[in-house]
């Protein structure tokens, strides 16, 4: 026992965790101290999602792009062309292509990430980690799609001649807001999913009304002046005018709808937090 | 700094039984809560027969260092105590405190996915496993080696056997290295050279200075890595002494049961044969590889239906084309004695040893 050379299990003695296991009691804190400590694993959970979202198609990440691009070019032939809807001098395809890229990485991310928990049963069961990470990884997962089918957007907008202005800065604030529209919305349907599985049902129901609901097919002056502040209650509203103006240049038909659109999700995120926080001590004897 | 690793302290877990825990759908919800709208608050604790403790009042104390090893039959509350130390689900009551870095591995190969391949299946699974990947990279020649998969790093999992499966998930695990260890039965893995392989791994794991909490059936390997045990009976702490005095009180206790065991699907002898495959966790004849079950009345079920009269284990396994039996590590083998794949009818078998006797 004499040994000189250190030996690393006394160096690991010497540690100052300490964690006390208790039964929950009233309103679990966010620690997001333990969050951060558990964000390698966040990312590596993300990485496996954008690994294995393509595995195994013979078109790979092309998918990517073609998602949007079908979708626009139907929106362009029967809501440009047939219906023939103002998209106020911006050509149609690029007007709608701009609102469908916030809008697919919003679909995306949260139809992964209110099944998310369902789908990792496993790990839950099995592993201990901070729950909201499942969440948080499927929604930061879409992202990879999302920089793909932008790529195209450059494209297309140098095809019509479109010079973003400054407004392009605020770019990142959008997508933020996008992202953070669909965990808000996420966070509380996984954790209502551990109990309720009718969530697997209700989602694809839920983002084709929100679809609707949001200014993609048709802009946002569309709506009449009177009921534009419920308008704004839902978030991507706020997300596409916000895209169309940082990228296209078009007008903002009012900057309090997206403050209203702003405020909507940070109240849906931050109660969705504490939810979570509080159902997850069931999580694995429910799930 | 506490002298100790582990506190628990008055533990008790208490679980539903009752429907209306595990997936219960919103319009039984909503119903439930139409007929009795404030029910709908504690829809967790709605009637008490459907309740039971799965843990009761549970106290004991771990030193730094010390590797215990924790004992019981199914359903004695092990499984329970390993969830709540390791955080996966909170206790009704009681406390539990843990003085170090605590790491648990109550299954191997969590998180692995069958189309990564077994390069990043080490990083994905080294990180949920609470790794980071500094270590991962540092550690990472190591487990290959230990693995021996190194020629199929970059081939996606689902292509390899079972065995290189297993003993790659292994060798992941058995590179964590937090203060406090806390172990689910794993060592029933792979072959048997493995098997001796992953023995040796652990002993080293625990002769490291590390705290260790050892869930096995297998009484060989407590005794190799632990020189205390705890004895859990109904969620109750029924004795906390020598691994020898432990599992002594336990052997004598197994009179009392009828243990049940199920066709394994993945019937594969050690060497490589087909076989019939029983999982034998729970029901301990370590360290006697031919004689004790011959001894007792076997039943198998087929489908649920009797399989012939209860006879000896020899006459019964003959009767349904079964071959000489021997067992290995926590698996009980009949080899097929007309070469027919157990596997390939596709039913359920459950073998049976009703009221074994002990000589």
């Amino acid at each position: 026992m004499e040994n000189i050379s250190p030996n690393p299990s006394t160096s690991l003695i010497s540690s100052e965790a300490h964690i006390i296991i208790e039964p929950p009691r009233g309103w679990a804190a966010l620690d997001l101290k333990e969050l951060w400590h558990y964000h390698e694993l966040l990312f590596f959970l993300a990485w496996r999602d954008v690994k294995l979202r393509y595995k195994q198609t013979v078109l790979g990440a092309a998918w990517a792009i073609l998602q949007p691009l079908m979708t626009m070019v139907v929106f362009s032939v029967i809501f440009g062309q047939l219906a023939n809807l103002p998209s106020e001098g911006i050509p149609y395809p690029i007007f709608t292509y701009t609102a469908l890229l916030p809008w697919q990485l919003f679909a995306f991310a949260l139809t992964n990430s209110s099944n998310s928990l369902i789908n990792s049963q496993n790990l839950i069961s099995k592993v201990y980690f901070p729950r909201l990470i499942i969440p948080l990884a499927s929604t930061l997962a879409g992202v990879m799609d999302f920089v793909i089918a932008f790529m195209v957007l450059l494209g297309m907008m140098a095809y019509y001649h479109i010079v973003p202005t400054l407004a392009i800065l605020y770019l990142p604030l959008f997508l933020l807001l996008a992202l953070l529209s669909a965990l808000a919305v996420g966070i509380w349907l996984s954790a209502l999913s551990v109990e309720y599985r009718d969530v697997r049902y209700i989602v694809p129901f839920l983002t084709q009304f929100w679809m609707y609901a949001t200014p993609i097919a048709y802009a946002s002056s569309l709506i009449p002046g009177d009921w534009r502040l419920l308008y704004g209650l839902n978030p991507m509203t706020g997300v596409v005018d916000g895209f169309r103006w940082a990228l296209l240049g078009m007008e903002i038909q009012s900057g309090l709808m997206i403050g209203i659109s702003a405020i909507v999700v940070l109240v849906m995120f931050i109660s969705g937090l504490y939810y979570f926080r509080q159902m997850e001590n069931n999580f694995a004897d429910v799930i | 700094m506490s002298d100790f690793a582990v506190r628990v302290k008055n533990l008790s877990k208490q679980y539903n039984l009752g429907v209306h825990v595990a997936n219960l759908t919103l319009r039984e919800a909503i119903t439930s809560s139409l007929r009795a709208p404030l029910k709908w608050f504690n829809i967790r604790s709605n009637s008490n027969e459907s309740k039971f403790w799965a843990l009761d009042d549970v106290s004991f104390e771990i030193k730094h260092g010390e590797a215990v090893g924790i004992i019981g039959h199914n359903g004695a509350g092990k499984s329970t105590i390993l969830k709540i130390l390791s955080r996966i689900t909170k206790p009704t009551r009681g406390r539990v405190e843990l003085f170090g870095r605590a790491g648990s591995l109550l299954e191997v190969g969590t998180g692995f996915h069958t189309e990564l391949t077994g390069r990043e299946n080490i990083y994905l699974n080294g990180a949920i496993l609470g790794m980071s990947r500094r270590e991962i990279d540092r550690k990472f020649d190591e487990i290959v080696d230990f693995s021996g998969v190194e020629k199929f790093l970059d081939t996606p999992v689902k292509h390899y056997s079972s065995g290189m499966h297993v003993r790659l998930a292994f060798s992941v695990a058995a590179h964590l290295e937090p203060e406090i260890l806390i172990i689910d039965e794993v060592l029933a893995v792979g072959d048997a050279e493995f098997q001796k392989k992953c023995l040796g791994k652990m002993t080293e794991i625990t002769g490291g200075g590390r705290t260790v909490l050892f869930v096995s059936h297998n009484q060989d390997a407590v005794a190799r890595l632990c020189q205390r045990a705890i004895l859990l009976e109904s969620g109750r702490l029924i004795l906390d002494g020598s691994t020898e005095e432990v599992f002594s009180q336990y052997f004598s206790s197994i009179d009392r049961l009828n243990v049940e065991m199920v066709l394994d699907p993945d019937g594969v002898m050690p060497d490589g044969g087909v076989a019939w495959k029983f999982d034998l966790s729970g029901f301990p004849i370590s360290g006697d590889s031919h004689g004790s079950p011959n001894q007792s009345k076997i039943v198998i079920l087929e489908d649920g239906k009797k399989l012939g009269p209860p006879h000896t284990l020899h006459e019964t396994i003959r009767q349904n084309g079964m071959g000489a039996y021997s067992h290995w590590g926590t698996y009980l083998y009949f080899s097929s004695s007309d070469n027919t794949d157990p596997r390939s009818n596709g039913r359920a078998y459950i073998v049976k040893l009703n009221q074994l006797s002990r000589d």
